[in-house]
């Protein structure tokens, strides 16, 4: 049991965020140049151009919501035949050392629709069932599209909420070259490098089989290009790992500054949507208020889970065991670094874990969930964690805008039944998703026997696993065996819905606000950035997430709590 | 000004009452309950309650049948308050709608084949009348059809309509040459043309929006629907949720059963945004209706939403914001010439001038000198006329002639008079102090100037200082010259003005601002602002004003002040703020809900869960039967609100929001807990 150092932990947290915030506002401002297309001059510029010919467009025309979105579907539909190829014909295919078979049937369906949905829950272990060639030319190609796209429908929702009396929300194919080209390889690149230095592994060799050490048997060890997946893993939000065991396996963060590094990279994207859109809006403002949200709902969940894990595991305390409960945490990145990632990892819809939450004591367990049932809004995936926001103050600035006696309106575009409809498709469907799955998965006989500790803690176990599918976050509650065909196929269905119905929504929203004209601010606006907006979007955020929730959070987390704190 | 008003219906009279209550239940067919949806989700909880406490009479204990009984008895309640608010909503509206439609019966018309008082005439009925037919209308007799006044002037009495006792002149051309069927034409005859379908009436309309007949839901209602829809569908997964998660729970600890159809149903409803489902129809019909007793009717309920939206609103000067006459204010006598040879002058040349500045020349004269003017025998007026544009007196050969400074100084030296250097300064110096200026000359000497000056309405500048206060741009529209103008505006507070403005002056600054993104309001009268009428998005016309301009216009002000604007913007606004404060009211009281049913239905599986009883409620029957009744009763005891509106304050917006989501959210909040104590306890002590 290690001791805890609060104090320690607490300046790094604050040092961190500092450090982030930094970056996403300078990060910001680059990714907005990419998207204005400010950097598609010179040779650049004529590379991309002969490169937007030969995939048939141009960089000068843009689609309606619907042109948008088709392209995005059939973008996304070819990554996912083309992936589900893959996973079912590896056996047959080059980079194969160990000689993997293809998935079965259910699991390749559920994977295919894990990866391109950017959910990257894994009910298979990386390391002993998916070929170099999968991992490399599947996994990690869609570690750069899924959070492409994510990234792009953010975009079409910013050009369309501060664009005026026009029905174009951008070129798909354009945007998605550019996000890939100018945002993803970059960073990705430099971050594997540096991984690298750190101790990550990047080959194609053979798993090395040692002999075992003491009274341990032989032992393989696996191998891989880890460092390549690794860096777009974490910077695209995937949380997808190479190894089972994700970012707690030595090969893939293998020191406390490789875990920051991660965490770093998780964050980049998200905390700098917020600031593209105050650029774009033209009130950095309006980039700050959303980002204040996000860093009020997130700073909380964080200390909670910290606070929440410090006195350890009071069974223990009972046996004069003190210190946290260091079952499923590694011990080179202690509490601090465990809780900071663990938040961050759901906060937004990454899902790469370093260590197990099963383990995690019953309310620090609840922390995760809480932050993917929320919506994933802070700071929310790459992409569709801002859409969703938007999709929240939609929400918010209706009911304010009501009770201040004005039809309401957002940026000076007014917020009418098509908006109304689309925002609330956005913030509730991945909500009823999970109230309905977990329903129906209780009915089938055999859900007792998947969960780990059935009672209250399987409870948990069980709504975590449809809270990170339907959320497309893709974290598991570690104990908890979603490997059956019914998880399979019902995963499938949750993340394809969870991902594309907001995603279809929130484009048919920025395409129909797109047209609108824009009421120039007064005294009789709503200021969207104000404080008291700013407090009010964060309630109505929990609210809603309360209500939803309240029923399964009391038979789950709190009676779990009630019942390992001695009140049975 | 006495005035005979609609007689007012209290929200409360018995048999507006005895009426609603008789609504409540016929609403309850499903067929028309849809119009609610949310509600019709309670009825059908109400339904599979009910059914489940006839089936369980036989099979359950007493207690759980009594239990089920009230919790059924108390969801029908609740649907039928709901009906009841929006009965008692409508029940105003139709009350009123009788009175009028007594003045809508079908009369006998006299049509003519040409437009000539002796023309020969048959009768027919006023139903049968087409636009474009010629009636003629004699005294006492009652005008078929709305209309258009093309030969005669008569007294007419709009009681009917308007309400106002006093008759009011309808005269051929200009405009004043509008007349709406079922008026009474009281003194002389008139020619009318029809100018309306039978059945599209004014009053046809009006009696259908005053009923809500043609009520449509606004897209504010749509999309507020929309958001109550999805939060019922999600309570609906919620509490489905439950069952499974419950009978899973129980089945582990091998206590207690899962949560019963009761209980969910009870949840359910509680959870549902019940408080503003139910009285989101009466909010709007109450808005409506408080229009009405101002007397201002709106022809959509669009048009009144919009007006809470206005950023710009263009007033006439004349009537809106100065009163309708100019009046004398001093006499300005021009270098070498004595002020009373200028008020002699004044006095001559104002004695046949009927307008009220020529009235208030008089008087001014009679204050300043004490004496009252007495009329020379022998004078012999001068009429206005177009092509000399003054007017005056001849007195013992001697002309006393006053007009604009142009007229006048183009007149005199035409006499071979000389224009006094000191005049144009003068002139100038009264235009800029917002007054007009009226040259007075005898024979062919300039003797000075009057000063007419525009009186402001009283209390127009703190209006104005309140619009600006709530973010609404004020833009002055008259034929003044500029100068003039902008003394006014600064003298008024209005933000802007148009000055020297022509009809497509007024339709062009509409058209620009609102490409601007604004949302303009303006009231008109005349024909000529008819397009502008109809270009803008709250348009506002006078009753008095011609019938292209009431056709043009989405609202109607029977009184014809057009000050009214400001209170059509707030009722506008209050409309608004009414279903944001009962949404925000409504959804705050989850909280409460959750607390009081979720250990009640879950304790005997996890005793543990007693801890979320934190208002300590004395059995989980009593605690969701108090969330039950608290959640039906709060509805009859908002009605007051959702029929007053919640009151506009002008204050900046973010003030407003947080003022008033402190008061229905935080209320919304603690209110509930109160309630279901309260009630738990009454409970408690009864059962």
């Amino acid at each position: 049991m290690a001791q805890p150092a609060p104090l320690l932990d607490g300046l790094l947290f604050i040092a961190f965020f500092i450090a982030v915030t930094i970056a996403g506002v300078l990060f910001g401002r680059y990714m907005g140049h990419v998207f204005s297309g400010d950097y598609s001059r010179g040779i650049p510029g004529t590379l991309e151009a002969r490169l937007f010919r030969f995939i048939g467009t141009s960089a000068g025309e843009e689609e309606d919501w619907m042109g948008y979105a088709r392209e995005m579907l059939i973008f996304n539909g070819i990554g996912f035949i083309a992936l589900l190829a893959l996973l079912l014909l590896q056996g047959y295919l080059p980079l194969n050392p160990e000689g993997f078979g293809a998935f079965d049937p259910g699991t390749a369906l559920h994977t295919a629709a894990s990866f391109v949905t950017n959910t990257n829950y894994q009910i298979y272990a990386g390391e002993a069932s998916a070929s170099y060639l999968t991992q490399m030319a599947g996994f990690t190609v869609q570690n750069f599209l899924s959070p492409a796209t994510g990234i792009c429908i953010a975009i079409a929702v910013m050009r369309g909420v501060t664009r005026r009396s026009t029905d174009r929300i951008g070129n798909f194919r354009v945007d998605v070259t550019r996000c890939v080209l100018y945002i993803l390889i970059p960073v990705a690149f430099l971050a594997a490098l540096l991984l690298v230095s750190q101790g990550v592994i990047q080959n194609v060799d053979p798993y090395v089989h040692a002999a075992g050490y003491g009274p341990a048997g032989p032992q393989t060890i696996a191998m891989g290009p880890v460092a390549s997946q690794e860096a777009v893993k974490e910077f695209g939000t995937n949380g997808g790992g190479f190894f089972n065991a994700n970012s707690a396996h030595p090969y893939e963060n293998p020191t406390p500054f490789t875990n920051l590094v991660e965490i770093f990279l998780i964050l980049l994207i998200p905390v700098s949507l917020p600031f593209v859109f105050g650029r774009m809006a033209g009130s950095m403002r309006q980039g700050w208020a959303i980002y204040i949200v996000m860093l009020a709902i997130y700073l909380p969940a964080l200390g909670t889970l910290y606070v929440a894990e410090l006195d350890g595991n009071p069974l223990m305390g009972q046996l004069d065991v003190t210190g946290i409960s260091m079952e499923g945490k590694e011990v080179r990145f202690g509490l601090g670094g465990t809780a900071l990632f663990a938040a961050s990892t759901t906060a937004t819809s990454c899902g790469a874990v370093n260590a197990m939450f099963d383990s995690f004591m019953p309310i620090a367990g609840m922390v995760p969930m809480l932050l993917i049932l929320l919506g994933e809004v802070a700071f929310g995936g790459v992409g569709s964690g801002f859409y969703t926001v938007i999709g929240f103050i939609v929400v918010a600035v209706f009911i304010a805008g009501l009770m201040i006696g004005r039809t309401p309106e957002y940026l000076g575009k007014k917020i009418e039944v098509q908006e109304m409809r689309m925002a609330v498709l956005t913030v509730l469907v991945p909500g009823v998703l999970v109230l309905i799955l977990t329903g129906v998965a209780l009915f089938l006989p055999g859900t007792a026997g998947a969960m780990h500790n059935p009672g209250p803690h399987g409870l948990s176990e069980l709504v975590y696993t449809f809270a990170s599918m339907s959320n497309n976050n893709g974290s598991a509650f570690a104990g908890f065996d979603a490997s059956g065909i019914f998880y399979a196929l019902a995963g499938a269905a949750a993340m394809t819905i969870g991902r594309f119905v907001p995603a279809v929504a929130m484009l048919a929203l920025a395409g129909s606000i797109a047209q609108k004209k824009t009421v120039p601010p007064g005294p009789g606006t709503l200021p969207t950035a104000s404080a008291t907006f700013t407090v009010w979007t964060i309630l109505v955020i929990l609210i809603v997430g309360a209500l939803t929730f309240f029923p399964l959070f009391a038979m789950g987390p709190i009676v779990d709590h009630l019942l390992l704190s001695g009140g049975g | 000004m006495a005035r005979k008003r609609y007689p007012r219906f209290g929200a409360l009279e018995p048999g507006l009452v005895r009426e609603a209550l008789l609504g409540s239940v016929l609403k309850l067919d499903p067929r028309r309950q849809i119009e609610n949806p949310v509600m019709l989700a309670v009825e059908i909880g109400g339904i599979v309650t009910t059914a489940g406490f006839f089936v369980g009479l036989s099979t359950v204990t007493g207690e759980q049948s009594l239990f089920t009984g009230l919790v059924s008895l108390w969801l029908w309640l609740t649907v039928l308050f709901s009906n009841f608010a929006e009965s008692l909503s409508e029940g105003r509206g139709k009350a009123r709608a009788a009175s009028l439609r007594q003045s809508r019966t079908s009369v006998p018309a006299r049509r003519i084949e040409r437009e000539a008082f002796d023309a020969p005439a048959n009768e027919v009925a006023s139903s049968d009348l087409r636009p474009g037919d010629l009636v003629l209308v004699r005294e006492s007799e009652i005008i078929p059809g709305d209309g258009e006044v093309v030969r005669g002037a008569a007294l007419v009495n709009e009681a009917a309509i308007t309400g106002e006792s006093a008759p009011v002149v309808r005269e051929a051309g200009g405009d004043r040459s509008a007349v709406t069927g079922g008026t009474t034409v009281l003194a002389n005859e008139i020619i009318v043309r029809v100018t309306t379908e039978p059945g599209r009436t004014f009053l046809d309309r009006m009696i259908a929006m005053v009923e809500g007949a043609e009520r449509r839901k606004t897209p504010n209602e749509v999309a507020l629907e929309i958001l109550l829809l999805a939060l019922t569908a999600v309570f609906l997964a919620v509490v489905g949720n439950i069952y499974p998660v419950s009978a899973y729970s129980a089945s582990f600890t091998g206590s207690g059963a899962p949560a019963s159809l009761t209980v969910l149903v009870a949840l359910f409803v509680c959870l549902a945004p019940t408080t503003i489902a139910a009285l989101l129809p009466a909010i709007g019909i109450a808005g409506m209706d408080r229009l009405f007793q101002r007397n201002i009717v709106a022809l959509s309920g669009r048009a009144i939403e919009a007006a809470g939206d206005v950023n710009v609103l263009l007033l006439d000067k004349t009537g809106t914001i100065t009163l309708g006459n100019r009046q004398a204010a001093e006499f300005v006598p021009v270098e070498g010439q004595s002020r009373d040879e200028l008020m002699q002058a004044s006095l001559l040349s104002s004695y046949a001038d009927e307008t009220p500045e020529g009235r208030s020349i008089l008087a001014l004269v009679r204050e300043k000198t004490g004496v009252a003017p007495a009329c020379p025998p022998d004078a012999r007026f001068i009429p206005f006329s177009a092509a000399t544009r003054v007017s005056g007196a001849e007195c013992n050969g001697t002309s006393y002639l006053k007009g604009a400074a142009d007229a006048i100084t183009r007149l005199v030296p035409e006499r071979g008079g000389a224009v006094p250097p000191d005049l144009a300064t003068k002139v100038n110096g009264i235009a800029s102090a917002g007054g007009t200026p009226l040259v007075v000359a005898r024979d062919r000497t300039i003797l000075g100037v009057i000063f007419l000056k525009d009186i402001l309405k009283i209390g127009i500048r703190e209006r104005f200082a309140d619009l600006r206060r709530i973010g609404i741009r004020t833009v002055m529209i008259t034929g003044d010259n500029p100068l003039t103008a902008a003394a006014i505006a600064a003298e008024a507070g209005v933000d802007d003005y148009l000055a020297e403005a022509k009809p497509d002056d007024k339709l062009r600054l509409i058209r620009e601002t609102q490409d601007e993104g604004y949302m303009v309001a303006m009231t008109g009268d005349g024909t000529n602002d008819a397009p502008a009428l109809a270009q803008a998005d709250v348009a506002v016309a006078m009753n008095n004003g011609t019938q292209p301009a009431r056709e043009a216009a989405n609202i109607i002000d029977l009184d014809s002040d057009p000050t009214k604007l400001l209170d059509i913007v707030e009722i506008g606004k209050e409309i608004l703020m009414t279903r944001g404060a009962l949404t925000t009211f409504s959804i705050a009281n989850d909280i409460a809900k959750y607390f009081a049913i979720i250990p009640a239905a879950l304790v005997g599986i996890y005793p543990q869960l007693v801890i979320l009883n934190i208002m300590d409620l004395a059995t989980p029957q009593s605690a969701i039967l108090s969330a039950v009744i608290f959640n039906a009763l709060v509805i009859p005891l908002l009605i007051p609100i959702a029929l007053a509106g919640v009151r506009f304050k002008p204050m900046p917006a973010s003030r407003l929001f947080a003022y008033n989501l402190i008061i229905f959210g935080l209320g919304g909040l603690v209110a509930p807990f109160i309630g279901i104590k309260a009630l738990d306890l009454l409970i408690a002590g009864v059962l």
